[in-house]
């Protein structure tokens, strides 16, 4: 899968759960998601628990912190190089 | 007694043992001691005197902990602040009770240079490079050495009602509050602890909590009392159910504590299961209530050890806890009592008008004895409100109105039943829904603003923010939630936000929270 598509679909789904009535423009590539609150502690397993199954891949406890899941560019780059 | 006198004794008798762990690190007894004296000269050099405050500006690390000594040995005050909140906010508390050196990072110099500039406030930095085993305090004081040698001074063990640390809780003004605390409050509080879980030199004790949340007292200096050993849990691992899995695992850890939040992650999703942990022998949990359900599972996965409920807020320390059964009924529906007051200290529950209750009714659990604070700092106002000031107990002793509201079942264990105020706990943190609202009302485009708390499943609390904008448009949840990030801690920031035309009223033009409970 191109890392384009992965991204459209990680941002759809931070949108729908943790961003009801955002406007989708706003949720960009380096909006922070960790520092901001957006993705708090539970909202990060959950996240995790969705890219793990929907993409097929294991998300290691090491790799689940906010240098790989700050942004939507980095979550789409972690998953990409696990696919 | 003091609080570095526990730390003295344990070195004498134990130099050579482990006295604290953390992920890539560890340090005696003996090296403790050593290093905390050596910044003991360093800040006696630097004009730090008996009764001044010095604020710890640290990532959790070994390294703070030998910070902390370091400051009582001075016979001053510690004043930690979170290194995870904004710095403006930072700059606020350590303004606030004039600290006279801070000791930080230099990730967080800058912005806090900057942030105590604009409070008018010029404190003396002691900044390590970074924070880890010891070596980054050793780094700056060899550093600091090489320009002008501290000369050694002895320790000042300075009378048991001296002040020993300030930790700032969420304020319903908008501004965090000081609780200041004396070494009596704090050692007879450790003290009731060696008596109630019978610490031994094997013993490896969790340090969960932050260093600025009053979990962290037990965390600390029960340990290092008995000369056990303190395992440190980093902020980021703190947050990771399987990363912390792991590291009670592979620190045999015997003794845990932290709040109900991180046990339920825990149990959902820590796999625990698949760890042997039979290490454990005490599980305590305090802050807020356990959900049943979550405790029911973690009670499966780990029966043996003796569970604890501890309760009390930061300004009494733990004042009541109760033993859980041996096994908990499958049945079980409500939340455990918070238990019986603790043998330091005396209970009574009384009504608005301080008139103890019969046994059985509601009222405001009050608190008195040896571990309850003289007051908040430089807030003589709400340092007053704080104690009972009517009824036959105003006038028999310092009584701290703790605005929980209990009731007393015969066999004298409390049962929590709700908050008088507008105080929540989240994720075991004091939150005063005004200090959020405040900060709402800093937003430009925001007309009103009220915060409400509503239990939630998952999150145990979920806080949601009612707003009214000046063009009746609705803002940017991205935007929003950003701007709530620059001044308050993370957990304080709402999970969720409505908008509205204008918000409800009374009929005294009071905002109307009854109905904005129940709002969308």
């Amino acid at each position: 899968m191109e890392q384009q598509a992965i991204h459209d679909v990680v941002k759809k789904y931070i949108l729908t759960e943790f961003l009801p009535g955002e406007d989708p423009d706003e949720l960009t590539d380096d909006t922070p998601l960790v520092t901001t609150g957006i993705l708090d502690s539970l909202a990060t397993l959950k996240l995790v628990t969705f890219l793990e199954q929907k993409f097929n891949i294991t998300v290691e406890a090491h790799e689940a912190d906010i240098e790989n899941l700050n942004t939507l560019a980095l979550i789409s780059r972690l998953v990409h190089g696990k696919l | 007694m003091t609080l570095h006198g526990y730390l003295d004794h344990s070195v004498a008798r134990f130099a050579s043992k482990t006295a604290i762990r953390e992920p890539g690190g560890a340090i005696t007894y003996g090296e403790l001691g050593e290093l905390s004296d050596r910044l003991r000269n360093r800040l006696v050099h630097l004009g730090v005197r008996p009764g001044d405050r010095v604020g710890i500006y640290l990532g959790k690390s070994i390294d703070t902990v030998a910070v902390i000594f370091g400051i009582l040995k001075t016979g001053a005050a510690y004043v930690p602040v979170d290194p995870t909140a904004p710095p403006t906010r930072n700059a606020y508390i350590l303004n606030n009770c004039s600290v006279k050196v801070a000791v930080t990072e230099k990730r967080f110099e800058e912005a806090l240079r900057r942030e105590l500039a604009r409070e008018g406030s010029t404190p003396a930095l002691i900044v390590l490079d970074q924070v880890g085993g010891g070596d980054g305090l050793r780094g700056a004081l060899r550093a600091a050495g090489a320009e002008a040698p501290a000369p050694a001074t002895p320790s000042v063990y300075p009378d048991a009602d001296a002040l020993a640390y300030i930790l700032y809780t969420s304020g319903s003004t908008g501004r965090p509050k000081g609780v200041i605390l004396s070494h009596r409050n704090a050692t007879s509080f450790v003290d009731w602890c060696s008596e109630t879980f019978a610490p031994v030199p094997a013993d490896v004790f969790s340090s969960h909590a932050p260093f600025h949340f009053d979990l962290s007292i037990l965390d600390i200096y029960t340990p290092l009392k008995h000369g056990a050993t303190l395992a440190l849990i980093p902020e980021d691992v703190g947050k990771e159910p399987q990363k912390l899995a792991q590291l009670i695992h592979d620190t045999c850890i015997t003794v845990w504590y932290s709040t109900p939040s991180i046990l339920s992650l825990l149990v959902q999703y820590g796999k625990l299961e698949t760890y042997d942990l039979s290490h454990i022998r005490t599980v305590l949990f305090a802050g807020e209530v356990f959900p049943i359900v979550h405790l029911k599972a973690l009670h499966k996965i780990l029966p043996k050890p003796r569970y604890f409920n501890l309760y009390g807020p930061t300004e009494t320390n733990v004042c009541t806890f109760y033993e859980l059964p041996p096994e908990i009924p499958v049945d079980r529906a409500d939340p455990f009592p918070i238990g019986v007051v603790c043998s330091h200290l005396e209970s009574t529950v009384v009504d608005e008008g301080g008139n103890d209750v019969p046994r059985g009714e509601r009222g405001e659990l009050c608190i008195s004895g040896p571990s309850v604070t003289s007051g908040y700092w430089s807030l003589p106002e709400q340092t007053a409100k704080a104690y009972l000031d009517a009824g036959p107990h105003a006038v028999a002793g310092r009584w701290y109105k703790t605005g929980d509201i209990v009731t007393e079942a015969a066999d004298g264990n409390y049962t929590y039943a709700g908050r008088k105020d507008r105080m929540v706990k989240k994720r075991g943190y004091r939150v005063e829904l005004g200090e959020i609202e405040s900060c709402l009302y800093r937003h430009p485009d925001i007309r009103e603003a009220a915060v409400v708390a509503l239990p939630d499943e998952a999150l145990g609390m979920k806080v949601r923010a009612h707003l009214a904008t000046r063009d009746g448009t609705r803002l940017s949840l991205i935007k929003l939630k950003a701007f709530c990030a620059q001044h308050l801690p993370v957990y304080m920031i709402p999970d969720v936000f409505s908008f509205h035309a204008e918000l409800p009223k009374t009929s005294t033009e009071k905002t109307d929270y009854q109905t904005l409970m129940k709002m969308e």
